[in-house]
C-alpha cells in the first residue's frame, strides 16, 4: 500500500512538473510600454517582473531595470537577438535602450539564464 | 517604493539627487526653490548650493518629479548623473557588503553543521529512538531551522517565486534539497513511528552543511568575478574626477560631468586629458599608448586633438573641450568593451539550450533515482530514498554550465582591450579563432601608406640634383612629387622657384630652375625629348624590382640620374605577416598598385598571393570569391577606401582607430597601427575560445559524472551512496571553477611580447 502511494506520488510530481515549466499554460505578468512611458522591471529573486513586455514595432525604448539581488547573477542583462546588454547597478535604476526591431518575441536573460524574460514587439 | 527603501542599505533618507540650476542668482531664488521641492512628496530634504548652481535632494522622488517642481518655480534644473567612477565605488561597496554577507551566512550555517557532523561521524549516534532523543534532536531541528531561514532564505524565496513563474532556477534546487532534507528529519523526530525503526535517522547536519557550502562558494565566486573585469576597470582609471577649467579667468577644479562643450580647460604636465578637445595654447608631448598602444609620445601643438585619458608628459596646454561625458572616445571604447563583455557567443548556443531545461530535467531524474531506490533498493530504503533525492538535487550545477561561455567572453575582451584589440561582439571573437584566409590591404596597412623618396642616383652631388628637382616639383601636387619636396625639405636644401613649369600627362614634368632647363619623368619622356639615357636603364629596372617607382632626371638635356620614390614597408609588416602564417593562416595581398610593385612588396614581406591592380570595389568581390571557396576570410585595412569588404569578410580588422568609419563597420578595431594587431586579435580570440572549451566540457563532464553518482550508480561498487554535504560541496565549488579558470585567461601574452 505504502508503495502504491509513493510511487503515485513519484510519478504525480513528474507529470507536475512537466506540465508545470514546460507545458502548461504560462501565465505572464505582463507590461506594455510605449516609446515614452518609463517601464520599471524588477530584477528580484531570480526573476524579472513583469518578465513579458510589449513594445510596439519601430520604436525605440527605454527599459528600466531596477536590481534588488545583490548576487553576481543578476549583474548583467542581455538581449543576445538585438545585440544589447547592460550592467545593472545594485538598488538603483539602469535604463537600458532598445533598439527599434521587427515584431517578434526577443528573449531576454541573464547571463546564466536563470533570470529569463521576453521581449514582444508587435 | 516604500518596499524598495528597505533595501537601500546606504542611504537613510532614501537615494540622492543632484541637478544643475539654471537662473538662479540670489539668495531669494535659493528658498523659492527649496519650498517648492518641499512639497514634492517623497522629498525629505531639498538643498540648494548657490556657488555652484546645484540643487541637492534627498528622499525617495523621482527625478522628473524634482525638476517639475524647479520649473514650476520659475527656474531651469537638469539632473547631473553620478559618474561612471561614483557608481562604480558605489557598486563595489554593494559588492564587498553582498561578499561579507555571504561569509557571515556562510560561518553560520557552517558553525552548526560542523559539530553535528562532526557528532554523527564520532559517536554515529543519529537515530531517534527514545522520547529523550525525540526532544533534543527537536531543538536541534528548531536550530537547523533558523540557519535555514536566516542564511538560505533568498534560496527559498527565490525559489517560490521563480515557481510562481513557471520558472526553475539554482535556488530551487539548493532550496528542495535542503528542504526535503530537513522535512523528512522533522518527520522521524515528530511522528517516529510513520517511519520505519532502520530509517529513523535525521539529516540536519546535511541541510546546514549545504546551505553553508554553498554561500561559501557564492563568496569566492563574487570574489573571482570582482577580477574578471579588471579591465574595464583600469580604462576608467585612466579618467581623473576633476577637469582644471577656465571659468572669468581664472582656474578652477571642477568634477568631470560638469565640463561641456567649448569650455577652455588647462592640463598640466604629468596630469590626464580629462575630455577630447583641441589644442588652443602650447605645446607638449602627449602619451598615447593607453589609447594606441603606441609607446612613443606624439607631440601636441596648436590645432592637435587631444583624447581623454592620454597623459600629458612635459608642457602646460590649454585647449578646448569638444567632446565630453559619454561622447569622449574612451567613453565610447569603455561602452564598446562593456558591450562585447556581455555579448552571447554562438559556441555556447547547445548550453544555452541545455540550461534552459536543466532544472526541471535534474527534478525529473532525482525523482526517478529515489522511486528506482524506493521499489528496489537495499534496506534501509527510506533512507537511500532521501539521500539519493537529496544528493541529485544538490550536486546538479547549471550555473557551471551557464558560466562557462560568459566569464571568459568578459575575461578575453578585456584583455584584448588591453593590447589596443577591440572586439565588437562574442560572434567575431568566436570567428576570429577559425578564420583560414586573411586578405590585406597594402596601402596604409603593409605600407605607411605615404610614399617617400627612396633612392637618387646620380655621377654629382645627389643634394644639388634633389634641390633642382624639388624646386621643379613644388607647384606639383602628385604624390610622388610630394615625396621628392618632403625628402629636399628633410635635408634642409634651399629651393627655388621653378619657371615655365608644364606636366606631360603620363611622361613627367618639366621647368625651368636657376635658368637650367630640367626634366623629371619616366623613360618615355627621355625618348621623347631625345635625351640618352642608356646608362641608367639597368638601375632602373633593379629599382623596379624592388617595387619602387624610378624616374629619370635631365637637366640642360643631358641625363643627369635616377629617383626612386617606394610607399616604405611598414618596420613591424614582416614579422607580423610571419606570425600570421604561423598562426597557420593563408595571408593574401590587395592592392590597387600594379602587379609589378605589388608583387616586390609581397615577395619581401612573404606573401605568395597577391591581387594587384584593383579598383576599390574589387576588394569586396575578392572577399566574396574567397567566401566562395568556403573559406573562412578575415580582412584588415585602415578602413577608409576598404568599408565594404571589411563588412563582407567573416571577420574585419580596421587597423588604426583613427577612422570612425572603420569602428563603425569593423567587427575588430585595432587600436595600434599595426598587422600585429591582427595577430594579438587572432592568438587571443583562440585562446579564448580553448578557453571557454575548457569550461564547457568541465561542466558537462560535472554533471554527467555527478548525477549519476549522486543517484547511486557506484553504490554495487562502494557500497556506500554519496554524502548530500560532498555532493553540496562539489557544486559550490564547481562554479568558483569555471571562474577560476576563465580568470586564467588574464595572463594571455601575446607571442610578439613573448618573444621580448
Amino acid at each position: 500500500m505504502l508503495t502504491l502511494l509513493v510511487n503515485v506520488i513519484g510519478l504525480l510530481l513528474i507529470a507536475a512538473i512537466v506540465w508545470w515549466f514546460w507545458l502548461g499554460p504560462k501565465r505572464h505578468t505582463a507590461e506594455s510600454v510605449s516609446g515614452s512611458e518609463k517601464l520599471q522591471i524588477l530584477v528580484k529573486d531570480g526573476v524579472y517582473e513583469p518578465d513579458r513586455i510589449r513594445l510596439p514595432a519601430g520604436e525605440e525604448a527605454t527599459l528600466h531595470f531596477r536590481r534588488e539581488d545583490a548576487s553576481p547573477c543578476a549583474e548583467y542583462v542581455l538581449f543576445p537577438d538585438l545585440e544589447v546588454s547592460a550592467q545593472l547597478a545594485v538598488n538603483r535604476d539602469t535604463e537600458v535602450h532598445i533598439p527599434a526591431a521587427e515584431p517578434g518575441e526577443y528573449p531576454f536573460t541573464c547571463q546564466m539564464q536563470m533570470y529569463r524574460g521576453t521581449l514582444v514587439v508587435e | 517604493m516604500a518596499e524598495h527603501a528597505k533595501h537601500e542599505p546606504h542611504h537613510d533618507g532614501g537615494p540622492l539627487h543632484r541637478f544643475q540650476l539654471e537662473g538662479v542668482s540670489c539668495a531669494g531664488c535659493v528658498r523659492k526653490i527649496e519650498s517648492a521641492l518641499q512639497t514634492v512628496p517623497g522629498v525629505e530634504e531639498a538643498r540648494v548650493n548657490l556657488g555652484d548652481r546645484t540643487l541637492a535632494v534627498q528622499g525617495e522622488v523621482s527625478a522628473a518629479d524634482c525638476v517639475a517642481a524647479v520649473e514650476g518655480a520659475g527656474y531651469g534644473a537638469e539632473e547631473i548623473r553620478a559618474s561612471e567612477r561614483e557608481l562604480r565605488e558605489q557598486q563595489r561597496a554593494e559588492e564587498q557588503h553582498h561578499y561579507r554577507q555571504l561569509l557571515w551566512r556562510a560561518g553560520l550555517a557552517l558553525g552548526l553543521g560542523v559539530p553535528l557532523m562532526a557528532w554523527g561521524l564520532i559517536t554515529g549516534e543519529m537515530m531517534v529512538d527514545s522520547p529523550m532523543q525525540q526532544l533534543v534532536w527537536g531543538a536541534v531541528g528548531l536550530l537547523a531551522l533558523a540557519v535555514l531561514i536566516f542564511c538560505g532564505g533568498h534560496f527559498f524565496s527565490g525559489a517560490l517565486r521563480a515557481f510562481r513563474h513557471h520558472n526553475a532556477n539554482m535556488d530551487t534546487l539548493i532550496a528542495l534539497g535542503t528542504g526535503t532534507a530537513w522535512g523528512f528529519s522533522m518527520l522521524v523526530v515528530a511522528l517516529p513511528q510513520l517511519v520505519p525503526e532502520a530509517a529513523r535517522h535525521v539529516y540536519f547536519e546535511a541541510s546546514a552543511m549545504i546551505i553553508g557550502l554553498i554561500n561559501l562558494g557564492q563568496a569566492l565566486e563574487v570574489r573571482a568575478r570582482g577580477r574578471t573585469s579588471a579591465a574595464v576597470e583600469k580604462l576608467l582609471e585612466l579618467q581623473d574626477p576633476t577637469a582644471r577649467v577656465l571659468r572669468d579667468g581664472s582656474e578652477v577644479d571642477v568634477p568631470l560631468e560638469q565640463v561641456q562643450v567649448g569650455d577652455r580647460l588647462r592640463v598640466r604636465p604629468g596630469e590626464k586629458v580629462p575630455v577630447d578637445g583641441r589644442v588652443l595654447e602650447g605645446r607638449s608631448l602627449v602619451d598615447e599608448s593607453m589609447l594606441t598602444g603606441e609607446p612613443v609620445p606624439v607631440q601636441k601643438a596648436e590645432g592637435d586633438a587631444l583624447s581623454a585619458g592620454t597623459l600629458n608628459k612635459n608642457g602646460s596646454l590649454l585647449f578646448e573641450a569638444e567632446k565630453v561625458g559619454a561622447e569622449t572616445r574612451l567613453s565610447q571604447i569603455i561602452e564598446m568593451v562593456k558591450n562585447a563583455q556581455s555579448s552571447r557567443v554562438p559556441i555556447a548556443r547547445l548550453a544555452d539550450r541545455i540550461a534552459a531545461i536543466f532544472v526541471p530535467t535534474v527534478m525529473i531524474i532525482a525523482i526517478v533515482a529515489a522511486l528506482v531506490w524506493f521499489n528496489w533498493g537495499p534496506d534501509p530504503r527510506a533512507v537511500h530514498t532521501l539521500v539519493v533525492l537529496t544528493s541529485v538535487l544538490i550536486i546538479a550545477c547549471p550555473c557551471a554550465l551557464g558560466l562557462a561561455t560568459p566569464m571568459s567572453v568578459m575575461v578575453g575582451v578585456g584583455k584584448g582591450a588591453e593590447y589596443g584589440v577591440l572586439v565588437r561582439n562574442g560572434k567575431a571573437l568566436q570567428q576570429a579563432s577559425d578564420l583560414t584566409t586573411l586578405v590585406v590591404d597594402k596601402t596604409g596597412t603593409l605600407t605607411e601608406g605615404a610614399p617617400k623618396l627612396t633612392d637618387i642616383e646620380t655621377h654629382g652631388d645627389s643634394d644639388v640634383l634633389l634641390a633642382l628637382l624639388a624646386s621643379l616639383e613644388q607647384g606639383s601636387e602628385h604624390p610622388l612629387a610630394e615625396a621628392v619636396v618632403a625628402a629636399a625639405r628633410d635635408k634642409k636644401l634651399q629651393l627655388k622657384s621653378a619657371d615655365d613649369f608644364e606636366a606631360i600627362t603620363a611622361h613627367g614634368v618639366r621647368g625651368t630652375v636657376d635658368g637650367k632647363t630640367v626634366l623629371l619623368g619616366n623613360r618615355k619622356l627621355m625618348q621623347r625629348e631625345k635625351i640618352d639615357s642608356d646608362a641608367w636603364h639597368e638601375r632602373a629596372e633593379q629599382l623596379a624590382d624592388l617595387g619602387r617607382t624610378a624616374m629619370y632626371a635631365a637637366v640642360d638635356g643631358e641625363a643627369a640620374g635616377l629617383i626612386a620614390v617606394a610607399d616604405p614597408i611598414r618596420d613591424d609588416a614582416k614579422a607580423a605577416i610571419a606570425r600570421l602564417l604561423q598562426l597557420g593562416l593563408r595571408v593574401e595581398m590587395l592592392t590597387g598598385d600594379s602587379s609589378a610593385t605589388a608583387e616586390a612588396v609581397a615577395q619581401q614581406l612573404g606573401i605568395d598571393r597577391v591581387h594587384a591592380d584593383l579598383l576599390p570595389e574589387d576588394k569586396e568581390k575578392i572577399v566574396g570569391e574567397l567566401q566562395g571557396k568556403h573559406e573562412l576570410v578575415g580582412m584588415a585595412g585602415d578602413g577608409i577606401n576598404d568599408a565594404p569588404a571589411l563588412a563582407k569578410a567573416d571577420v574585419g580588422f580596421a587597423i588604426g582607430a583613427g577612422t570612425d568609419v572603420a569602428i563603425e563597420t569593423a567587427d575588430v578595431t585595432l587600436m595600434r597601427s599595426s598587422l600585429h594587431g591582427v595577430a594579438d586579435a587572432i592568438e587571443l580570440s583562440r585562446a579564448t575560445l580553448r578557453n571557454i572549451k575548457q569550461n564547457l566540457f568541465g561542466a558537462f563532464v560535472y554533471n554527467s559524472l555527478g548525477i549519476p553518482i549522486a543517484a547511486g550508480v557506484l553504490y554495487p561498487f562502494t557500497g556506500a551512496l554519496l554524502s548530500p554535504v560532498i555532493a553540496g560541496a562539489a557544486m559550490a565549488f564547481s562554479s568558483v571553477t569555471v571562474v577560476t579558470n576563465a580568470n586564467r585567461l588574464r595572463f594571455f601574452k601575446p607571442t610578439e611580447e613573448g618573444e621580448k
